[in-house]
């Protein structure tokens, strides 16, 4: 046992009790090619507790009806848990108001919302976004879109060997023509932790917006929207332990409202005639249609459930594996860590000398080990970094010791392998 | 269940590891890249085909062991064979690497069966793929090829170009 497994046993045995957390979790308890499931592709999605699965059966079993329209029972029932879902999401982040608050199909979504609400409105021919080096797919291809259609220009955040974004540079690409910021708050592919709180004062010092792109960070800190400053910060519900197909956008109120509307339809507007429509106010103005109901109702439950067991705590836990795998992959000759920022979240991207990432994603399953090989949709990463591809392991809050000793003897026998 | 102890078997191990025909050819009658963008890899495939009969090949690049022991073992299996004996053999290989025969049906695939086992791999099979289709791209002198996309032979028949 080493140190570190040592003292985790000692210091938490009951203010983190990992067993109980598993517990919930009826898909940990699979068996993958006759061997335990160790679930560690968290960062791509993460696992739904009872809780959550529960939480979605009770809704639709007995409070299903479609929202903001019938004055049946069932309506006023639907209606109120959803907003009361809202709600829950506005308290996770620490939202000023509730109608900052937009739900969206994921983070992808909510970038292309403020793309199309904010930036075809704000952004013109000449101006220039800031994104970095880091960014993950969903937070570049809206913004070469906008930029291609406004004669925009993008411009770029280098990192450092480490994987850490050079603040010096970023600040000097700030000039008269810069209109927007977008950074992600923790880096998929690498782990990194962007300090965007600085980020975000020194845009506001020049008057511009920044959105945040926390997909990785929401589910593994305490995310607080006022404290950070931000104008956006968007993330994914099944990244945190919520189904698919749901996500929120936060946005400034004031902002939300200069916005011009994203998608047309249903729910959007106050009035409809072929003269002259009006439209609905903000959080409704973006969320035409249906949504994805259930979806948003089991997003509250997840977050209820990640509060309980409390976010402080959750990322103390998840250091402790990253801390423990970080020592034990450096002392493992041929394997070398791709990413080694001084903060990071609970993801380790590695390389094996000598094996190529799939090659070692197909061996590791047949160990019963789930890990993302590839570029991560982050290639501009990988191009820096000049690795074509990575493996990575992320961790969650109900990942264990043990399944870090799984992961290193399972990149073991693959060494083996290979040799 | 899918064997995947099959797959990473000594022959397919011992082909990434030592590679036959790695290289280039100057002046080839036929050559071609193929790129699988989804992982990066990459590889050349050279030619040289002398009254239809294929007196030499090589291929080059960076690749995952399945693909780099899938053209290994393509080069071997094809050099000194006629270019429709290759193609055939580029037909079966597809079909089974993708699960529409079984290795027992192609009648031309030999020791290429060690292969088959990528067909319950979904997201194995292109690695496997790349230097066959790599191949017929040179034949059909498409200079540069993708798994991906229009040119992505799960779903487009190749051959037909």
């Amino acid at each position: 046992m080493s140190v570190i497994q040592t003292a985790l046993k000692i210091r938490s045995p009951s203010a983190f009790d990992v067993e109980r957390i598993r517990a919930d979790f009826p898909i940990l308890k699979l068996t993958v090619n006759d061997k335990p499931l160790v679930y560690l592709d968290n960062a791509a999605s993460s696992q739904m507790p009872q809780q959550v699965i529960d939480r979605l059966v009770r809704y639709q079993t007995t409070q299903h009806a479609n929202i903001n329209r019938a004055v049946h029972q069932l309506s006023e029932v639907a209606t109120s848990e959803f907003e009361e879902s809202r709600r829950k999401l506005q308290h996770f982040i620490n939202a000023n108001e509730e109608r900052e608050v937009i739900f969206t199909s994921g983070t992808t979504d909510a970038i292309n919302l403020v793309m199309h609400g904010y930036g075809r409105k704000f952004i013109g021919a000449g101006d220039e976004i800031i994104l970095t080096t880091l960014e993950h797919h969903s937070n570049i291809v809206p913004w070469q879109m906008l930029a291609e259609e406004k004669g925009a220009k993008i411009r770029v955040v280098p990192i450092n060997d480490a994987g850490e974004l050079l603040i010096d540079e970023y600040e000097k690409l700030f000039n008269e023509r810069t209109k927007f910021v977008g950074v992600m708050h923790v880096s998929n592919a690498l782990g990194t932790i962007n300090p965007v709180k600085e980020m975000i004062a020194f845009a506001h010092a020049r008057g511009v917006p920044v959105l945040v792109d926390g997909a990785q960070a929401a589910p593994h800190m305490k995310v607080d929207v006022r404290d950070l400053d931000c104008d956006f910060y968007a993330f994914s519900g099944h990244k945190l332990c919520g189904p698919t197909g749901i996500g929120i956008l936060y946005g400034r109120a004031a902002l939300l409202e200069s916005m011009q509307p994203f998608k047309g339809g249903g729910d959007m507007i106050l009035s409809v005639t072929f003269e002259k429509t009006l439209y609905n106010t903000i959080p409704h103005k973006f969320e035409a249609g249906t949504p994805p109901i259930a979806a948003a109702i089991g997003l509250g439950a997840a977050v209820d459930y990640l509060s309980e067991i409390g976010m402080d705590a959750i990322a103390a836990h998840e250091l402790v594996l990253l801390e423990y795998a970080t020592e034990q992959i450096n002392a493992m000759p041929g394997v070398r860590i791709i990413g080694t920022a001084e903060h990071k979240a609970a993801v380790l991207s590695f390389a094996v000398d000598g094996v190529h990432p799939h090659d070692i994603g197909t061996l590791l399953n047949q160990e019963g080990i789930a890990v993302r090989t590839g570029h991560h949709c982050a290639q501009p990463v990988m191009q820096r970094l000049q690795v074509p591809a990575t493996s990575r392991a992320s961790f969650a809050f109900y990942n264990t010791m043990d399944e870090v000793d799984a992961l290193i003897a399972g990149i073991r026998t693959v060494q083996k392998i290979f040799t | 269940m899918a064997d995947y102890k099959s797959l990473y078997q000594e022959v397919i191990l011992d082909h990434n590891k030592k590679p036959r025909n790695y290289g280039t050819i100057e002046n080839p009658s036929h050559h071609a890249v193929g790129h699988n963008p989804l992982c990066g890899d990459h590889i050349t495939v050279d030619v040289v085909v002398d009254e239809g009969r294929i007196n030499n090949i090589a291929f080059q690049g960076e690749s995952c062991a399945i693909c780099k022991a899938s053209a290994s073992m393509m080069t071997t299996s094809v050099k000194g064979k006629t270019r429709e004996e290759a193609e055939t053999l580029i037909q079966e290989f597809l079909a089974m690497a993708t699960g529409k025969l079984s290795h027992e049906n192609c009648p031309h695939i030999g020791r290429l069966a060690v292969f088959a086992g990528v067909s319950d791999l979904p997201t194995r099979v292109k690695c496997a793929i790349l230097p066959w289709h790599t191949l017929n791209g040179a034949f059909n002198a498409v200079a540069t090829t993708s798994t991906e996309a229009e040119e992505d032979p799960m779903h487009a028949p190749i051959g037909d170009a």
